[in-house]
């Protein structure tokens, strides 16, 4: 029992890390400068490693045989557990470096935390993860920070990625039975404990840029429970489409 | 310097700095390239980015490219020849008996 | 790379100084490397900057025809492994940018001439990757004929070129690998994966061996590279040495290079291969291959789409800047 909740665990996180992943590598080749192109790369590459190691890990707990791929390439929406917000689309630089902001400020809280569960091979991943979140936070938010403070453009291009998302920033911090029996064991952390964490993060970094948060837009959740937005499936036909036609191949 | 600014004085681009790492512990800063930045944080990282995706360093600073003051190819007689000559400065020069231990 | 600032403005275009040339060729002649500060003659500088840019902008158009494949890639390994080699290609671009910037020209103005048609890159990135085994050829053909041209251009006189050729073929050493990796899994794999590997193969076999330039006997500025030791080997060399390489490789995993004249030839010890196509390489060239317009629209976007990123931090880091000059004002 202990297992499957575990392995749940592990696939929720492992997904975040795997969405959020392919929507960065869909900017490398299209980055607004050369340099910021290679450090896109670089963001997604360590959330596809971080995605690689949690999906292997869900899979070991789960005890069907599933690896990486299996899981990775052969659940459709309803089984994918990931936050809504990492699957929201690209849109331009200002969306996709706000939605990351969001995200880093609740990752770099909670890997560190997570790095002393109980659970040793979370505990693994959670410390090489914790070291690339406290990187990808410092750069998003230097980003959210310049657009806000940049120009006219770039601050209203940041302010409307900040209305459209944040709606979605409320999932993170939404527990149900499988984080709360998993919090109490000390295998898991409970998300609402990262909240004022994360407030402490984020507050800051928006007033310097001078971006307010939108008021009354509610909260937009259901990914933890595979109640998806449209956008996810779009993603999976495309993430998924080689290993959907050639069922059994090996790569 | 005085040709600097007209040659990089580009507004278009982000400036350029100059990017110098540190491969191991106890060893130099060595040059390795540059890059393009809006301000030295971002150069930092960057260079972080670009130059140490295969773990080449422990340690980076980034100059910007205009603050380097360099030396002028035609000067290199001047600057470098007199050095030639002062051959006793090396340990090679001199004439010892073979069999003279420790030195 | 050294900074572009080095660099003294270009002479006023007179004669030049028969000294000077002499001079500058027995350097060369000596293996002597000629950096970017150096007296050189106005063509090499050109030469050199119409050389590296075309480089660069290869690279990073290059980009393009793998990164179609970065959202579709068929395991996490694979997706891994192309994110960091597209990844590299940017990097590459960024190093061979930085190297003809030593030459007193701007990134931005090169991206211009690239983006208004005024510059080339390889023609080889004007064709689709329309299944994953292209992914495999590129990997395999594109890479392994890029190095064979890259090696020795990391012995060209130019310092900061040759050196930036250095750590690019140090860092692309596993791009050709991870190609052949792929492409053999699938020429060991299911009918329907051997099919895609051989048909990668057909098509990207002779605009691999075009990629080595006209012939030596077309080449218009070959004696003259050579001379300067910007270029090491003929393109005709370059090109027999490919073919060398690559027919055994492709033989070893079943697949078999579209040409039928392809034999070895006992006494030379080389293989024999068919007539080039170069009215294809000629109607690639000038704008007519499969993608042409497609890669330029793609990176015309990318660049006017990143205008006002770009912008927007330089405009945060001037208001910082005189943020901090009024501090320090006010102490």
């Amino acid at each position: 029992m202990a297992d499957a909740l575990t392995a749940a665990y592990a696939l929720r996180l492992g997904d975040d890390a795997l969405i959020l992943s392919h929507r960065l590598s869909e900017w490398v080749g299209h980055g607004p400068e050369l340099e910021e192109d290679i450090a896109l790369a670089n963001t997604s590459l360590d959330l596809l490693g971080q995605a690689r190691l949690l999906l292997a890990c869900a899979g070991e707990r789960e005890g069907k045989g599933r690896d990486e791929d299996a899981l990775a390439y052969g659940r459709d929406v309803l089984d994918f557990s990931n936050l809504l917000l990492v699957e929201q689309p690209n849109g331009d630089f200002a969306q996709t470096m706000v939605r990351q902001f969001l995200f880093d400020a609740y990752a770099v809280e909670l890997w560190p935390r997570l790095s002393a569960s109980r659970d040793e091979a979370l505990a693994g991943v959670a410390g090489k993860a914790a070291k690339e979140a406290a990187y990808h936070v410092e750069q998003s938010a230097a980003w959210v920070v310049r657009m806000g403070d940049g120009t006219e453009e770039s601050h209203a291009r940041a302010q409307s990625g900040l209305n459209l998302l944040w709606p979605y920033a409320g999932e993170i911090f939404e527990a149900d039975e499988v984080e709360a029996a998993l919090a109490e064991k000390g295998i898991a952390v409970a998300p609402s404990a990262l909240r004022e964490h994360w407030q402490a993060r984020v507050e800051p970094v928006l007033e310097e840029a001078g971006l307010a948060p939108p008021e009354g837009a509610g909260v937009r959740k259901g990914g933890r429970q595979g109640r998806h937005s449209e956008h996810l499936g779009h993603l999976l036909a495309e993430f998924q489409f080689m290993q959907r036609a050639y069922p059994g191949a090996e790569w | 310097m005085s040709e600097h600014g007209e040659r990089s004085g580009n507004e278009r681009d982000w400036p350029l700095f100059e990017v110098f790492i540190r491969a191991r512990t106890g060893l130099h800063h060595r040059h390795c390239g540059s890059l393009h930045a809006a301000d030295p944080e971002m150069a930092l990282a960057r260079a972080r980015d670009v130059y140490t995706r295969r773990g080449e360093g422990t340690s980076i600073w980034v100059v910007p490219s205009d603050r380097i003051h360099a030396s002028d190819p035609a000067d290199k007689d001047m600057l470098f020849e007199p050095a030639m000559s002062k051959i006793y400065r090396h340990p090679s020069f001199y004439d010892l008996p073979d069999d003279v231990e420790n030195m | 790379m050294y900074t572009q600032g080095l660099n003294q403005a270009v002479e006023d275009s007179g004669p030049e100084d028969a000294e000077l040339l002499a001079r500058f060729q027995a350097k060369i002649d000596r293996e002597e490397k000629i950096e970017p500060n150096d007296w050189m003659p106005e063509a090499y500088r050109q030469t050199l900057i119409r050389q590296i840019s075309q480089h660069a902008h290869s690279e990073i158009v290059g980009m393009l025809p793998e990164g179609n494949w970065l959202t579709r890639a068929p395991s996490l390994r694979r997706k891994a492994i192309l994110l960091a080699k597209v990844q590299d290609e940017g990097g590459h671009g960024l190093y061979l940018y930085a190297a003809a910037e030593t030459l007193g020209i701007s990134r931005a103005e090169m991206v211009d001439r690239l983006l208004e048609g005024r510059a080339r890159y390889s023609s080889i990135f004007n064709y689709p990757t329309i299944t994953w085994a292209d992914i495999g050829a590129v990997g395999w053909l594109v890479d392994g004929a890029a190095i064979m041209n890259q090696i020795p251009l990391c012995r060209c006189s130019y310092g900061p070129y040759a050196r930036a050729m250095i750590r690019i073929c140090k860092e692309e050493s596993f791009h050709q690998r991870q190609g052949y990796e792929a492409i053999s899994r699938l020429a060991k794999g299911t009918a329907a994966q051997k099919r895609m590997a051989q048909d990668a193969l057909d098509r990207w076999w002779w605009p691999s061996l075009m990629m080595f330039g006209p012939s030596d006997a077309d080449s218009p500025h070959t004696g003259r590279s050579m001379r300067w030791k910007i270029k090491r080997f003929t393109n005709d060399e370059l090109r027999q040495k490919f073919v060398d390489a690559t027919v055994p490789q492709a033989r070893l995993i079943g697949l078999e290079p579209p040409d039928p004249e392809l034999r070895y030839d006992e006494e030379s010890g080389h293989w024999h291969f068919g007539e080039i196509d170069w009215t294809e390489f000629n109607e690639v060239l000038a704008g007519n291959g499969p993608c042409n317009r497609e890669r330029m629209a793609a990176r015309r976007k990318a660049h006017a789409d990143g205008a006002w990123v770009r912008e927007a931090a330089t405009a945060h880091a001037r208001k910082k800047q005189s943020r901090m000059a009024m501090a320090a004002a006010a102490e």
